[in-house]
């Protein structure tokens, strides 16, 4: 166990849960959409929606949009900056069936208007869980390098990218197949063992039958 | 698993504080210089620090209104010279209530081992090294002794409310800062764990339960308990006092006691101060104001 998971994380309070964890589920959901967020919709689930604002959850979720660390002393100002960034933000209060109480749905626009909705819950101590993405299923906690590779469901894609992994001398820690039917969009997430260079996922898009390739690094 | 008595004995046989034996041991899994380990550390003190300057602003209070300007108060008797224990005491207490109030009103702060229990351990190493004229390199080593017996706790009980309790939050702070005290004051390994025993043992049972479900009310005041009890727990290590029961069984007894507790008061706000008429008035009218 590492020291400074008990005397640490260097945070910006008042709780791990609703501010930290906020914060890295909105580290993870603009991570995932390519380019600069510019609208968002953010539905806050249970605890999330009841004890939110008296925690800074609303902050600490637009603070982890725009990217800032769980430690930026930025976030109780982020929704101002979120305004002078020109990033719309709602908040909206949602019921989400059989979700962990901490949980948020975050929908994000960027110019082009391109989307992706991300919902993830805060699980305690500051971990987090990404539940879905797009609604396909996946579990991210973000504390290993991710590979999310969005691709159609046809044979050979998954062999292709494990072999190219491989190739290119990274080991795969976890993986998880989602897809809404058979035959239709399927996601694939990979949890890597470091982090690869760019030219790794630069590789992975050139495959055919892949419309979209993210690497996500270890969140804070 | 990792045990205090593994700490001590380890430190006996080297002839060595328990936080050198901690930082060998993290150098070792971490894969890092001891150097990059204990520069890590001591920012982790500068920023606790901060965190208990900010604290001290009279003006501070948190969105619900219910915390800030304790600190202030208390700190400003302290300087007075008015504190009923002595200055030490009420800068101590001041501390304490500085960077949970801090950490309640969206400052940053090190979560040690939990933000709401984030003010025990700054609290009792800056005073200790300001009354005592101790240099920092002390303090950052105090950090890693109170890490080693935080990471025992967190091994084999817990150190989240949620599970456990407040016991388990603020009580597992206080055990982490009265070793670390008793190893800056010169105490020995076994003094150590004494201390933490002691500190451990004096809040067993304590609940989780946060009016309006909040990281405010009782949190920041049992942070001054927290330091207090620390204190307390040190001096009689250093005085030789010896813990009936060892360390490592007053953490598994913490475990199970925490086991036990209803859920209702393990952070869930519905029982304890949370559910009195006060507790729920508050909670009433906070949420009426937070609807979205």
């Amino acid at each position: 166990m590492n020291v400074f998971d008990v005397i640490g994380p260097v945070m910006i309070g008042p709780s791990s849960s609703h501010t930290a964890g906020a914060v890295r589920i909105g580290n993870m959901a603009g991570a995932l959409l390519p380019g600069k967020p510019v609208r968002a919709v953010i539905g806050l689930h249970g605890s999330f929606a009841k004890t939110g604002r008296g925690h800074g959850t609303d902050r600490a979720l637009a603070a982890g949009i725009m990217g800032m660390l769980p430690s930026d002393s930025d976030i109780p100002r982020s929704l101002e900056i979120a305004k002078e960034r020109g990033l719309d933000i709602t908040f909206e209060e949602v019921e989400l069936d059989g979700a962990h109480p901490n949980t948020a749905l975050i929908q994000l626009w960027n110019r082009k208007g391109e989307m992706v909705t991300v919902q993830g819950a805060s699980v305690g101590g500051g971990e987090i869980l990404i539940n879905s993405i797009d609604g396909m299923g996946v579990e991210i906690t973000g504390n290993q390098p991710t590979l999310l590779v969005l691709h159609r469901d046809v044979p050979g894609v998954i062999a292709g990218v494990t072999n190219y992994l491989a190739m290119n001398g990274v080991n795969i820690g976890g993986f998880k197949l989602s897809r809404r039917k058979k035959g239709d969009t399927a996601l694939m997430t990979l949890e890597l063992d470091e982090l690869p260079d760019g030219s790794v996922t630069d590789g992975i898009r050139c495959f055919p039958q892949i419309s979209r390739c993210v690497l996500i690094a270890p969140l804070q | 698993m990792p045990s205090v008595a593994g700490y001590v004995k380890k430190a006996q046989e080297q002839g060595v504080p328990i936080s050198q034996v901690v930082l060998e041991e993290q150098a070792r899994e971490q894969e890092q210089p001891k150097e990059m380990l204990e520069e890590k550390m001591r920012q982790m003190l500068q920023v606790m620090q901060a965190s208990a300057k900010e604290g001290e602003n009279p003006q501070l209070r948190s969105q619900s209104g219910l915390t800030g300007g304790a600190a202030a108060k208390v700190m400003e008797r302290a300087r007075r010279g008015e504190s009923l224990c002595g200055p030490y005491f009420g800068k101590a207490v001041a501390r304490a209530l500085a960077v949970s109030e801090c950490n309640a009103c969206m400052g940053r702060i090190v979560a040690a081992p939990t933000a709401g229990s984030c003010g025990i351990l700054p609290a009792a190493l800056l005073t200790i090294m300001e009354e005592k004229e101790l240099p920092e390199e002390k303090a950052v080593m105090g950090l890693f002794t109170a890490a080693g017996i935080g990471t025992v706790i967190a091994s084999n009980a817990t150190v989240s409310g949620a599970q456990g309790g407040c016991q388990a939050e603020v009580g597992s702070a206080s055990a982490m800062a009265a070793a670390a005290v008793v190893e800056m004051m010169g105490g020995t390994p076994q003094m150590c764990a004494n201390a933490c025993a002691i500190a451990l043992k004096n809040v067993l049972g304590l609940v989780c339960d946060p009016v309006a479900g909040l990281v405010e009310v009782p949190c920041v005041k049992r942070n001054a308990m927290g330091v207090v009890n620390a204190l307390a727990a040190a001096e009689m290590a250093l005085a030789g006092v010896e813990s009936a029961i060892p360390a490592d069984e007053v953490i598994l007894a913490m475990k199970r006691v925490g086991n036990t507790l209803p859920a209702t008061l393990r952070e869930t706000a519905e029982g304890g101060l949370a559910d009195t008429p006060t507790g729920r008035k508050i909670a009433h009218s906070f949420f009426q104001h937070e609807a979205l």
